[in-house]
C-alpha cells in the first residue's frame, strides 16, 4: 500500500466520521427546535425532515399567494368524498343548526361553538388556490374566521405544539403545527365565493390551510384538540394521511 | 500514477445522480398517472379544458380518461420518494458544483478550450460523428466540444430548470417566493414545464446511453466506476 493511498483512506475516514458527527449534531438541533415532523422516522424520514425544517425556517410567517377576484375559477372541482354518514345527514336535515365545533385538549377552557357562534367572530376572506397532490387546482374566495381567534378563546396552553382537527366523517383527521395553526390565512371556513360553503366543498365547516396541499384542508370539521405531542393520536404519525402513505407536512 | 480519466468527485456524484434521477423519473411518472392532464396558466382541473392529455388511464376515478379502467394508485410512496430523491440530487449537485469550481473541473474538462468555442468546432465534430470517423486519440482522456456542450446544458440549464419548476409546485415555497411560480406563468404552467424539462433530461439520458453503447458500453461504464480509461492502466 502506498503512502498516497493510506493518506487517502485516513482522509476518507475522517471525512466520514465528520459527516456522521455532523448528522448527529444536525439531528439534535432539529429536535431541539421542533423541526422534525411526526412522520420523520423511517426511510423517508430524512427527506421529510429536510423539507419540513427548510420550510419552517423559510416560511414561518409568509403568506400564501392571493389572487384578484377576476381569477376566481368558474369551474372549481369539488373532488369526491365518501357518501355522508348518518351523523352528517341528521345535522344536514336541520340545516346544520345543531352543528358544534368543540375545542379541547391542552386548553385553559374547553369550548363548544355553534356555527352562529363562529359567524359572530371576526370574518375574513381570502382568494387563494386549492392545490391537490394529484396536480389539479382552482382558485376560490374563502370566507371564515381565522383559527387563531378560536384557539385564543379556548386559551391554548404555551406548551402546545400541534392542533389536531377532525371531520365528522370517520377516520378523517389531520394536524398542523402552531406556525400553520396561528397563521392568519388558516381559516375555519363557512363561505365560498360570496355564498354559503357548499357541502361538496366542505360545508358547513372546513379548515382551510392554504400553504399546504388540499388534503390538509379537511371538510366537515367538528373537533379541535390542542396537544404537545402527536404520540397518542392514531399511530403517532401526525394524522390519517401518513397512515394512508401520504406525508404529514404537505407544504411539500 | 496517471491522473484518472474521471476524478473521484465526478464518479461518486455521477452515480448518486443516476440513482436519484431514476427514482425521480419513476415516481414522477407515478404522480403524473394520478392526473394525466396538463394545463397552462394558474389553474386547471377536470372541469377545465386541458392543454393536452396523455392517453393513458388515470390512477384516480375522478379523471375522465375514457378507458373505463383505474390504475393502481401509487402516489403516497411515490411522493415521499420523489422529494427525498430531490433533496439527495440537489445536495449532490451542490457538492459537485462547489468542488467542481474549486478543483477547476468545469474550466478544465467542460468549458471548451479557447479556439474551440466557435460554431466551426461543433460542426466539425458533428461531421465526424456523421461520417462515423473514429474519434481522435485525445478523446480517450478529454471530452469533445459536443459532449462539453451537452454536459454543460444538463448541469447549468436543465437541472436548474427542473429544480425551479419543481419548487414552483410547492405551496409552502410559493408563499416565501411567489415570483418563483408567477414568473413561470402560474402553477399549471410550472407543472407542464416541469414535465417537459423532465422529458428533455430523458432525451439526454437516451442519447448519453446510446453514445456509450456505440463507444463500448462496459469499457465506458468501468471507466466511470474505477476512473481508469483502459484495462491495462488498472494494473500498476
Amino acid at each position: 500500500m502506498t503512502a498516497f493511498s493510506r493518506r487517502k483512506i485516513i482522509t476518507s475516514g475522517l471525512v466520514a466520521a465528520a459527516g456522521v458527527a455532523g448528522l448527529a449534531v444536525a439531528d439534535r438541533i432539529a429536535r431541539n427546535y421542533g423541526l422534525i415532523p411526526p412522520d420523520g422516522e423511517g426511510i423517508y424520514g430524512p427527506g421529510e425532515t429536510l423539507t419540513y425544517a427548510a420550510q419552517r425556517l423559510l416560511t414561518r410567517h409568509t403568506l400564501a399567494r392571493e389572487f384578484p377576484r377576476s381569477m376566481i375559477s368558474k369551474e372549481p372541482f369539488r373532488n369526491e368524498t365518501a357518501p355522508p354518514s348518518q351523523a352528517f345527514m341528521k345535522l344536514q336535515a336541520d340545516g346544520f343548526a345543531n352543528w358544534r365545533l368543540t375545542v379541547d385538549g391542552m386548553v385553559a377552557h374547553p369550548i363548544s361553538l355553534s356555527l352562529s357562534d363562529l359567524r359572530a367572530l371576526p370574518t375574513h376572506s381570502q382568494i387563494t388556490e386549492v392545490v391537490c397532490e394529484e396536480g389539479w387546482s382552482y382558485v376560490a374566495e374563502w370566507i371564515g374566521t381565522p383559527l387563531s381567534g378560536v384557539l385564543e378563546m379556548a386559551g391554548v396552553l404555551p406548551q402546545v405544539r400541534y392542533i389536531v382537527y377532525r371531520s365528522i366523517e370517520p377516520e378523517w383527521w389531520e394536524s398542523v403545527d402552531m406556525a400553520d395553526a396561528l397563521h392568519p390565512q388558516t381559516f375555519l371556513t363557512m363561505g365560498m365565493n360570496d355564498g354559503e360553503l357548499p357541502v361538496g366543498f366542505g360545508g358547513p365547516l372546513r379548515l382551510r390551510v392554504p400553504r399546504q396541499l388540499g388534503y390538509k384542508s379537511v371538510k366537515y370539521i367538528v373537533r379541535l384538540t390542542a396537544t404537545d405531542s402527536m404520540k397518542h393520536f392514531g399511530k403517532g404519525l401526525g394524522s390519517a394521511s401518513p397512515e394512508a402513505g401520504y406525508a404529514w407536512y404537505a407544504g411539500i | 500514477m496517471n491522473a484518472p480519466r474521471h476524478s473521484a468527485l465526478v464518479r461518486v456524484t455521477h452515480w448518486l445522480t443516476v440513482i436519484c434521477f431514476l427514482a425521480l423519473l419513476i415516481t414522477g411518472g407515478e404522480i403524473v398517472i394520478s392526473h394525466p392532464r396538463f394545463y397552462w396558466g394558474e389553474t386547471g382541473n377536470v372541469n377545465m379544458h386541458p392543454l393536452f392529455t396523455i392517453p393513458i388511464p388515470a390512477s384516480r376515478d375522478t379523471v375522465p380518461t375514457g378507458y373505463n379502467y383505474v390504475m393502481p394508485d401509487q402516489n403516497g410512496w411515490s411522493r415521499y420518494l420523489h422529494f427525498e430523491a430531490a433533496w439527495a440530487i440537489v445536495l449532490t449537485g451542490i457538492v459537485y458544483l462547489v468542488a467542481g469550481v474549486i478543483t477547476g473541473h468545469f474550466r478544465r474538462n467542460l468549458i471548451p478550450a479557447p479556439g474551440k468555442r466557435g460554431p466551426r468546432a461543433y460542426f466539425e465534430r458533428l461531421a465526424q460523428y456523421l461520417r462515423r470517423t473514429p474519434p481522435d486519440a485525445n478523446e480517450e482522456v478529454s471530452y469533445n466540444v459536443l459532449q462539453r456542450a451537452a454536459y454543460l446544458g444538463v448541469i447549468f440549464v436543465l437541472f436548474p430548470l427542473v429544480i425551479w419548476t419543481g419548487l414552483a409546485l410547492s405551496p409552502g415555497f410559493n408563499s416565501a417566493f411567489p415570483a418563483g411560480v408567477n414568473l413561470l406563468g402560474g402553477r399549471q404552467s410550472a407543472r407542464t414545464l416541469h414535465f417537459f424539462v423532465s422529458w428533455a433530461l430523458v432525451l439526454f439520458l437516451v442519447v448519453h446511453i446510446a453514445m456509450i453503447a456505440l463507444s463500448g458500453f462496459w469499457k465506458r461504464t468501468r471507466t466511470m466506476i474505477t476512473g481508469r480509461a483502459t484495462a491495462q492502466e488498472e494494473r500498476p
